[in-house]
């Protein structure tokens, strides 16, 4: 089988190759440069591709760069910054995912005649069905649920078997140079670009808000109101006391809520843009709703999630993923 | 690499191991080589042997000359919006650089680039031919316009991509800094040189023996430096028959395409271009995936300019040139080169049309 594999530069991705040329597939390497990365570190940098380019070497592989960097602003980094103006906080990996990694990548290693794309995700697929990974600790599952079926035909993720012990034990006895570099962290391009603050603010205007208690009463104020995420609890500029948390954020008034845990706690989530794996499900699944979450127990009835006991309110932007037992069904995006 | 450098590099990697500033039998063996490599490419770029600089390529020869230049007398610089990013970058680094407009051939506009030169400006560069484009620079104008708006200024002009096509020594003559890079005509990697006319300053920016009259220290890489004269002075010897031939198959090779691909374009004016470019775009078509199908059928394009990712950047020429970012993105040059053969022009032929098409119809 002719087979693309997406090398970011990291162990996952590295390996994840590794094993399809073991597996005798004929292999060919890309990686994406997704964002003009102004540091020499991190996500996109040359360092990055670099290395992707030597493991390739290593490999027997052939190596290509392709540039996606206009589709991953309009796509990706563009919606992410217009959702915070929003008041939302959206994943912007879910989108990557949707539109680069297996939308335009996808599509063109279909043109090109290659078979299958691989990546270095910790998730399985199997008989066309999406899975949890192996190791619980580093399964991304959750950010996969956008893959319909006929994606999943032409999917591969080789690591998702493994525990990340494992994969970076392989890594070392292949003599990959990428074997004990660190997990990479939160979002790629915010990393690089000197934090949220500072991409955000080259991006839309950050306004000041009113704090106020469950009461309507003002308790503190922050300098940008965009940056305020449902469920933080520091930089609400309310001082000492009692523990509170945002609870919800109001852009067209200039507000962030605040309460305490218990205000926090909400009985059901709606959801927009569903997608599902195979066919539309309703009924009994449990529910992821954050990437290092835990799922829980939930009804869904189509259009909104219903928690079995109460659970930390989800961010409006957030995806909530539908699971039964380690299956991915689908999910969707909440719904302020 | 030419058979003549390969040859003439030789006996200089293995018993002429001297080095030419020490004072042993082996070593003026060596100085003897290199005085010789030195004539030779003097000749070739119509310099004195005293205004050749050595260096350790191109990108070295240029920011040599731009940064150089600008230590000895601070200012603005100038530079064509077509440089190669040795030099694009060498003048951004310098804080106050002015870029001159090209037109749609990617030729630098003098109008506008009269409008940059005054008498705040050190540096102006001006490159010979283009690397992405081909295009030939009216070189001659420029140095009026200098002289004339910025009588102050240095000229510089890199020759790297021209070397091979065009007669240097005559077309660059009215600079004060030529660069030459030995890999673009059959010399090994890694070594280049740039004419620094007499009475001409440039302050080193490599700092250590004191080697090149001050100008570029470190030992000299005589090896490569014998093997750039040797391909420099064969290229010279060849050079207007290697024209006439290739050009024949440049003509062939875009007229070919223009032919058998519905919505090919040709970039530019073939006239104002060197003889080993061929530039063309293909509507509708990601030159990314063009290389993949190409590559896997034996032909060996590039799109834009390599960058040290090895990722294809949006060419900052052909956005200077004007050109919509949907026709650089499906853009496509194929360098021809002194081997290049009619055969390797009818498998262009044929294997580009096929991949065009498989890609439109996918």
């Amino acid at each position: 089988m002719r087979v693309l594999a997406a090398m970011s530069g990291g162990v996952d991705s590295s390996v994840a190759a590794a094993l399809l040329v073991e597996e005798g597939h004929h292999v060919t390497g890309v990686t994406l440069r997704l964002w003009d990365n102004p540091t020499d570190v991190g996500c996109c940098s040359v360092a990055e591709i670099d290395d992707a380019r030597t493991v390739a070497n290593l490999l027997g592989i052939d190596h290509l760069v392709w540039t996606f960097v206009e589709e991953f602003d309009a796509r990706v980094v563009t919606p992410y910054a217009a959702a915070h103006a929003e008041g939302m906080t959206p994943n912007p990996c879910i989108e990557c995912n949707r539109h680069l990694k297996f939308g335009r990548l996808l599509r063109r290693a279909g043109q090109l005649g290659f078979d299958a794309v691989a990546t270095g995700h910790h998730a399985r697929v199997v008989d066309g069905r999406l899975f949890r990974g192996a190791d619980p600790l580093k399964d991304q599952s959750y950010v996969l649920y956008v893959l319909g079926r006929d994606d999943l035909a032409r999917i591969r993720f080789p690591v998702g078997v493994l525990r990340k012990a494992e994969v970076r034990a392989k890594a070392s006895a292949l003599g990959l140079p990428t074997a004990d570099k660190p997990d990479s962290q939160d979002v790629c391009f915010v990393t690089t670009s000197g934090g949220r603050e500072a991409l955000l603010s080259s991006r839309i205007p950050l306004h000041p808000g009113r704090v106020v208690d469950t009461a309507g009463a003002e308790v503190g104020r922050v300098d940008a109101l965009e940056l305020v995420t449902v469920g933080q609890r520091r930089g609400l500029g309310t001082g000492g006391g009692a523990k509170r948390y945002a609870i919800s954020v109001d852009t067209a008034t200039r507000t962030v809520v605040v309460g305490e845990a218990a205000d926090l706690l909400a009985p059901a989530v709606a959801l927009t843009q569903l997608c599902w794996v195979d066919q539309p499900v309703q009924g009994p699944t449990q529910v992821q709703t954050s990437a290092h979450g835990d799922a829980v127990d939930a009804d869904f009835d189509g259009s909104t999630v219903r928690f079995v006991e109460p659970q930390r309110r989800v961010a409006p932007g957030q995806s909530v993923v539908l699971y039964r037992g380690d299956e991915v069904l689908g999910g969707g995006i909440a719904t302020s | 690499m030419r058979l003549e450098a390969v040859e003439a590099m030789l006996p200089f990697l293995t018993e002429r191991f001297g080095n030419p500033s020490g004072s042993h039998a082996v070593s003026r063996e060596a100085r003897k080589a290199l005085d010789e490599a030195r004539d030779t490419v003097a000749r070739c770029l119509g310099a004195r042997p005293a205004e050749i600089v050595f260096t350790g390529g191109g990108t070295e020869a240029d920011n040599l000359a731009v940064l150089g230049a600008h230590a000895i007398r601070p200012g603005s610089t100038v530079c064509s919006a077509v440089e190669h990013h040795a030099v694009l970058h060498a003048c951004d680094a310098l804080g106050d650089n002015r870029l001159a407009p090209v037109d749609g051939n990617g030729v630098v506009d003098l109008d506008r680039l009269a409008d940059l030169l005054d008498r705040t400006v050190s540096v102006v560069s001006v490159m010979l031919a283009n690397n992405e484009v081909g295009s030939i620079e009216p070189l001659a104008e420029v140095a009026a316009l200098v002289r004339e708006r910025a009588p102050q200024a240095v000229l510089h002009t890199d020759a790297v991509q021209a070397f091979s096509w065009l007669d240097v020594a005559a077309l660059a003559s009215p600079a004060d800094l030529v660069a030459v890079s030995a890999h673009k005509f059959g010399g090994p990697k890694g070594v280049g040189a740039l004419v620094v006319r007499q009475g001409v300053k440039v302050e080193s920016i490599i700092h250590g023996g004191g080697q090149e009259r001050d100008r570029r220290s470190g030992t000299h890489n005589v090896a490569g430096i014998v093997a750039m004269a040797a391909a420099m002075r064969a290229t010279v010897d060849e050079r207007d028959a290697t024209v006439a031939r290739i050009r024949v198959l440049r003509d062939r090779l875009a007229d070919g395409l223009l032919a058998s691909v519905p919505g090919c374009a040709e970039t530019g004016d073939r006239a104002t271009r060197i003889a080993g470019n061929c530039h063309v775009s293909f509507e509708g078509v990601e030159s990314e995936e063009l290389l993949v199908l190409l590559d896997a059928a034996g032909v060996y394009a590039s799109a834009g300019s390599a960058c040290a990712s090895g990722a294809v950047d949006p060419s900052h020429v052909l956005a200077a040139m004007g050109m919509s970012r949907a026709q650089a993105v499906g853009s496509l040059r194929l360098s021809l080169g002194t081997s290049t053969t009619a055969a390797d022009v009818d498998l262009a032929l044929e294997a580009i049309p096929a991949a065009v098409e498989r890609l439109r119809t996918s």
